[in-house]
């Protein structure tokens, strides 16, 4: 397997690297539900960070944008990364209830880059993983290879809800049927089926709700958006604690409008340019680790991710 | 994995793509096509024109391409992101998905408009003009 830490001098620069590296790589987020409302937290927290979820009446992580097949700068070595951030899921003092994965598991949706996420996830035993397919999973098949071997086999569709200790979990698929010119879909279907899966449930329901690409206007000019996600909010408007999950965009960023929190998450492959930042969004190829950990100001990411995200929640709701 | 393919530096590779490309269809003068972002044409060996779309930066370049009946349309991948060229109208057949430094060649026989898009970045819209 080749990889860029090989060619250090030494395997303590090595380390040095690979561990800067999962810095900005992101290893996932753990989420904390906390009196109906969920809380993000860095998987790689401290000491607070145990203390915190001992307090949760549950918690999950979430994983994203695995990219298994990706073999170009920065990251040749993107099975690594998403090894480490399965045993940083591993690792949490309390463990999680399940795993999210949102999606773009591969690359090019080849059966032999399933076979190694697969054989990666199974590798580290994480316990129950839900999934949704990116774009890069549904590649020359609609997904078919994805939903035979990740479906929740609830609706042809592929989309599919579940409930855990009193919180409403929504999958939905927003990558096919995609049209020349727009953004991600959902489509009719998939909305009134959205629409009757809600209508019995009282808005005290905590729902999370998770897709692939943003079920918001992110940065339309980059694909970063859903065409029809604006009717999906009308039926998520009335609850009371409603968390949107997406990836696809390789980078944190956040956003409240009325109770409904979004979300992204970071890639456990490789980085992606802020909206606007540069010509297109491909990966950030030109920045190394060390570079990277200066210029995106790590920290500060994880503070965002673990402090601020809770106290705009908060807020909203008082 | 295509072995010694792979550790080539990028540009190297896709030219070495290129350059097999060219042998397969019998085409000469593509060096030029490698070496320039716009669109070129070359005459082949049965008199029908190719001309060269580049996809770089998540776009089509030339994004609208005027191309006589019978013309040779090549696509290459010059992203690091995998792409697919889809016709939005069903007026030829979809690529697969093309890797960092792949191509794909159609032939487009009728006159017509064709819009295509990359199906899973569809943000991404090029159009095909034949005469």
């Amino acid at each position: 397997m080749p990889s860029t830490f090989d060619d250090d001098d030494s395997r303590v620069a090595g380390r040095r690297q690979f561990l800067h590296c999962m810095a900005w790589a992101g290893a996932g987020t753990l989420w904390l539900m906390k009196g109906g409302v969920l809380h993000a937290q860095s998987l790689a927290g401290g000491a607070d960070a145990a203390a915190s979820i001992a307090d949760a009446s549950f918690s999950f992580a979430q994983i994203s944008d695995s990219h298994i097949g990706f073999h170009h700068e920065p990251n040749m070595d993107v099975a690594a990364t998403f090894r480490a951030s399965l045993a940083l899921v591993n690792a949490q003092a309390v463990k999680a209830d399940f795993l999210l994965h949102t999606g773009d598991l591969t690359h090019l949706s080849k059966p032999e880059e399933f076979d190694t996420l697969s054989g990666l996830v199974r590798d580290a035993h994480p316990g129950q993983v839900f999934y949704v397919p990116g774009e890069h999973d549904v590649i020359g098949d609609n997904g078919a290879e994805f939903f035979r071997r990740f479906g929740e086999r609830q609706h042809p569709g592929g989309w599919y809800s579940f409930d855990h200790r009193g919180v409403h979990f929504v999958g939905l698929i927003n990558v096919l049927n995609l049209k020349a010119g727009g953004l991600g879909f959902l489509g009719a279907e998939q909305l009134a089926w959205l629409k009757q899966d809600l209508a019995g449930r009282s808005a005290s329901t905590p729902l999370v709700v998770f897709a692939h690409m943003p079920l918001w206007s992110l940065y339309p000019a980059w694909g970063w958006g859903t065409d029809d996600s604006a009717e999906a909010m009308t039926y998520l408007r009335r609850f009371g604690s409603v968390t949107v999950l997406n990836g696809h965009i390789h980078q944190i960023q956040q956003k409240v409008e009325g109770n409904i929190t979004f979300h992204t998450a970071h890639s456990t492959a490789y980085p992606q340019p802020a909206p606007g930042a540069g010509p297109g969004p491909g990966p950030m190829k030109g920045v190394t680790a060390d570079a990277l950990h200066r210029y995106l100001g790590i920290r500060e990411v994880r503070h965002v991710r673990g402090t601020q995200a809770l106290a705009v929640t908060e807020e909203v709701l008082s | 994995m295509n072995g010694a393919m792979e550790r080539l530096p990028a540009g190297q590779r896709w030219r070495q793509r290129l350059w097999l490309c060219a042998l397969l269809l019998g085409v000469t003068g593509m060096g030029s096509a490698a070496s320039s972002a716009r669109a070129s044409t070359t005459a082949s060996a049965r008199g029908a024109q190719t001309y060269q779309v580049d996809i770089r930066n998540f776009a089509f370049a030339p994004n609208k391409l005027i191309v006589p009946a019978g013309a040779h349309v090549v696509w290459t991948n010059r992203d690091e992101e995998p792409h697919i060229v889809v016709s939005a109208g069903a007026g030829f057949a979809a690529s697969p998905a093309m890797d960092t430094g792949d191509s794909y060649d159609t032939t487009f026989a009728k006159s017509g408009t064709y819009t295509y898009f990359c199906s899973i970045h569809p943000m991404m819209v090029g159009t095909i003009i034949v005469k």
